[in-house]
């Protein structure tokens, strides 16, 4: 089997590790559960068959990944619990000490394929031995066929698992009504819904199985069976769960039922206490296992491995090392971190002033040492916290060049897909949102940059188009390129479309610059491409990227050359959980101004002013960079004006656009912790929330995004 | 001329596992479904040559996809191969019953498994 494991790589090892662990957390959490079970006298044959799905799970792994120990004692368990769920085992409490016994040598086997210490033959055949003695504990099994006396379908019995048609058995034996429970859904969310109903039916019963019908089976919806044994009445059952979507049957039993009605009293608790005789038989058994565990003790030259108490003590140590933690939990603790920098920032105000009305002596020394301290181990927390957050871009990657093998297929085209930087990383949340902006942008580039094999050649390029993901960390961004060596794009198409399409009229169109023409691509509903393809072109543009990216408060960019390819640009704050903002004053007001969305400050001279189409504009570097007064959209009186004819503009940027705000004056910069405004602020335009200062006044902080838009849409 | 696979299997090392094996078969592009519930979603939207299941799953098994994808006009026709321990013998051959194609016994070696994927594929 080593043939598996070295073919499969030591990806795929970690890959079986961290779901072996997974599983034996699982294994064990239903153990405890069922113990309790036991204890409260409660059955619940959906536990006991989930205890057995994780042993074959866990066998069918290892066996995989020739981890043949665990493969070993998972096979047996296997069986073990396959009698319990069947009915042929009785669960007792020793059956219980036998399984936790089970999860502690598995917990060790999982270390040991980690590379912990080995774990001792005795250990193994101990656990196999004690597994072998419980599993002939057995139950006392009924005759007859008892599918017989129930009105069923053929071809449902044919698809049942021998599990499900065991849970069928017992509750034909048990004497509950069966009900067949039509259902149908939309194929889009069956499963939630699918869900809901089989949980509001655990309540008054039990699933036996769940059919897919494949009779009404549309792109559009499906329809599914199940099968459930309650004591509730028909009546009752359609009471509860009949709807438009819903309906109830019942299944009727035959009149001359082998199963007479007085079986339901014969209650199966009954037999139980008849086949616990064999009881002194396992106390026997655990005397005998006292024995093994001195015999190994004994055998103390054994150089298998640590003994089985110190594998024991080994086995409460995880081998993956890893945590799994919802992020929503770290969202809280980089919150308090957020308010913690304001208690610095207020200590540090008080050291200050303390220093400066008691000069640099004695306590004001201390608490500025203490505050300066304090300072770096917050930094600390903040990069760890920070830290854990970040995942590499690279599961992103993965995803796409898959789907690029996919679609250089169905198109014909040859791809070749280069990527680099894939360790490179960004906040988990904004990894997450950023999986379909790249593969909208990649679909394109593949759809309508690269040209077919033919084409290339007649034009001089290599038949084989290449695409390249280039990914890499630039301070507090990451950048990500994708670009091409297609077709590119042409100007005079884009011209076309816009004049077509109504999106700019005829005389702008001569005044605007190559990089404004390609910013045309990101309007809604714009699209160069001829013919609608079947890969990308399903209505959705690069207006979706662009509002995708801007929700990220990241920026989008577009460079083309005819002919050679086009090149897109994302840049990306690192997270969003904790920014750094330039706070800006505006007559007598102060705001925040998330500093990933600030480009630069200008020093503007009033002269270069210009009005176009009533807005103020100002030319940069063969640009139209738009201006927008704060003291206008907030109603703030008259501006300030520019000191000597010099007007501050901060320049901001979100996806492609760029506008500059008139501000006047710039404060400084400073970590900030954005929180939501109440309900009746949070419609006011071009504010994202508020923060607090380190004097503990609260500030707006300000959208940059909600600004570029009012600022747009002023026309 | 693209071959397409879907892959159903609950556990993520085994399903990765047969994924990358089947893969690296010249031609072939892998869909993979983690539930019987994600492969029903899963069978409109390709346009599959060949499905491989394992039986023992969570919410519908393995038998009840392969009677729904039998009975379906659309994939009536398509190869099945099951994929399931020694131990699940009965149901095994409930499957072979309802018009899989074949079944391949856990363990096995990536070269049985793109063995009998190339058989079903070539057809």
């Amino acid at each position: 089997m080593a043939e598996i494991v070295d073919s499969v790589g030591e990806k795929a090892m970690s890959e079986f590790l961290s779901e072996a662990q997974e599983i034996v957390e699982s294994l064990n959490r239903d153990i405890l559960q069922q113990d309790d079970n036991i204890k409260r006298n409660k059955k619940d044959p959906d536990l006991i068959n989930n205890i057995f799905r994780s042993a074959h799970s866990l066998k069918g792994i290892s066996g995989m990944f020739g981890v043949k120990k665990m493969a070993d004692i998972a096979h047996d368990l296997e069986n073990l619990l396959d009698g319990l769920r069947m009915g042929k085992v009785i669960i007792s409490p020793e059956v219980i000490d036998v399984l936790f016994d089970a999860v502690e040598v598995f917990n060790q086997l999982i270390a040991e394929s980690g590379g912990g210490p080995k774990v001792g033959k005795r250990v193994l055949s101990t656990l196999l031995k004690q597994i072998e003695e419980v599993s002939k504990v057995a139950a006392e099994v009924e005759d007859g066929n008892p599918l017989d006396a129930i009105e069923i379908d053929s071809s449902i019995l044919s698809v049942l698992t021998e599990y499900e048609e065991y849970r069928l058995i017992d509750n034909i034996r048990s004497g509950v009504n069966l009900f067949k429970v039509h259902a149908s859904f939309e194929l889009m969310n069956f499963d939630e819904s699918l869900a809901q109903l089989s949980a509001q039916l655990k309540t008054i019963g039990e699933v036996i199985t769940t059919l897919p019908s494949s009779e009404s089976f549309t792109e559009l919806g499906i329809d599914f069976d199940l099968m459930i044994g309650t004591k509730l009445s028909l009546g009752d059952v359609k009471k509860r769960v009949e709807s438009d979507e819903t309906n109830v049957i019942a299944i009727e039993r035959k009149t001359d039922s082998p199963i007479p009605t007085a079986a339901r009293k014969a209650a199966p608790a009954k037999k139980k206490k008849e086949v616990k005789a064999p009881k002194p038989v396992l106390a026997e058994e655990d005397e005998k296992d006292e024995d093994e565990v001195e015999g190994n003790e004994e055998e103390g030259g054994d150089d298998e491995g640590p003994p089985p108490e110190g594998g024991a003590s080994g086995s409460l140590r995880s081998i993956s090392q890893t945590v799994r933690v919802n992020i929503q939990k770290l969202d809280r603790l980089m919150n308090v971190v957020g308010e913690l920098v304001l208690v610095r920032t207020a200590i540090q105000a008080i050291s200050e002033q303390l220093k400066a009305d008691q000069g640099f002596t004695g306590l004001a020394v201390d608490l500025f040492k203490e505050s300066r301290n304090f300072e770096r181990k917050l930094d600390e927390l903040q990069g760890g916290i920070m830290e854990v957050r970040m995942v590499p871009l690279g599961q992103n990657f993965e995803k796409l060049s898959r789907m690029v093998r996919k679609l250089s297929r169905s198109s014909g085209k040859e791809i070749e897909l280069q990527i680099s930087g894939a360790d490179t990383e960004l906040d988990k949340l904004i990894v997450e949102d950023l999986a379909d902006p790249l593969m909208h942008i990649l679909r394109n580039a593949i759809d309508h940059g690269i040209e077919n094999p033919s084409d290339r050649v007649s034009q001089g390029k290599p038949s084989v188009g290449r695409i390249s993901i280039t990914a890499f960390q630039k301070g507090n961004h990451v950048v990500i390129e994708i670009a091409d060596d297609g077709r590119g794009l042409v100007m005079e198409r884009i011209k076309e479309t816009a004049l077509h399409k109504g999106v700019v009229e005829k005389e702008y169109l001569t005044d605007m610059t190559q990089r404004d023409l390609m910013n045309l691509l990101f309007l809604p509903g714009f699209s160069t491409s001829k013919e609608v393809s079947e890969i990308s072109g399903r209505g959705v543009g690069l207006d979706v990227v662009k509002t995708n990216i801007a929700n990220l408060s990241g920026m989008i960019d577009v460079y083309s050359k005819e002919g050679q390819g086009s090149k897109f640009t994302i840049t990306l704050p690192i997270t969003l959980a904790i920014i750094r903002a330039l706070i800006i004053r505006v007559n007598d007001q102060v705001y925040a101004v998330p500093l990933n969305s600030v480009l630069e400050i200008l020093n503007v001279n009033m002269n270069r002013l210009r009005t176009i189409e009533r807005r103020e504009v100002i030319e940069l570097r063969g640009a139209t960079l738009p201006l927008l007064r704060l003291s206008d959209l907030f109603d703030l009186g008259e501006p300030m004006g520019g000191e000597g004819g010099v007007l501050y503009v901060v320049m901001v940027g979100l996806a492609q656009n760029r506008l500059g705000v008139v501000v006047d004056g710039v404060i400084g910069q400073q970590d900030i912790v954005v929180k939501s405004l109440g309900k009746s602020l949070s419609k006011v335009p071009g504010v994202a929330g508020a923060t607090n200062l380190a004097s503990q006044k609260t500030i707006l902080v300000l959208d940059v995004g909600a600004l570029i838009e009012e600022a747009l849409s002023r026309e | 001329m693209a071959y397409e696979v879907l892959v159903v299997e609950d556990s993520a090392a085994m399903r990765s596992f047969i994924a990358s094996t089947v893969e690296e078969i010249e031609g072939v592009m892998v869909t993979e479904a983690e539930s019987g519930f994600q492969a029903l979603k899963e069978l409109p939207r390709g346009n599959f040559d060949l499905i491989i299941t394992d039986i023992n799953m969570p919410d519908i098994n393995g038998l009840e996809l392969i009677r729904f994808i039998r009975e379906n006009e659309s994939y009536k026709e398509t190869p099945l191969i099951i994929v399931s321990t020694e131990s699940s013998q009965r149901d095994r051959e409930r499957g072979l019953a309802l018009g899989a194609n074949a079944y391949l016994v856990k363990p096995f070696t990536p070269a049985v498994l793109k063995e009998a994927v190339n058989r079903y594929l070539k057809d």
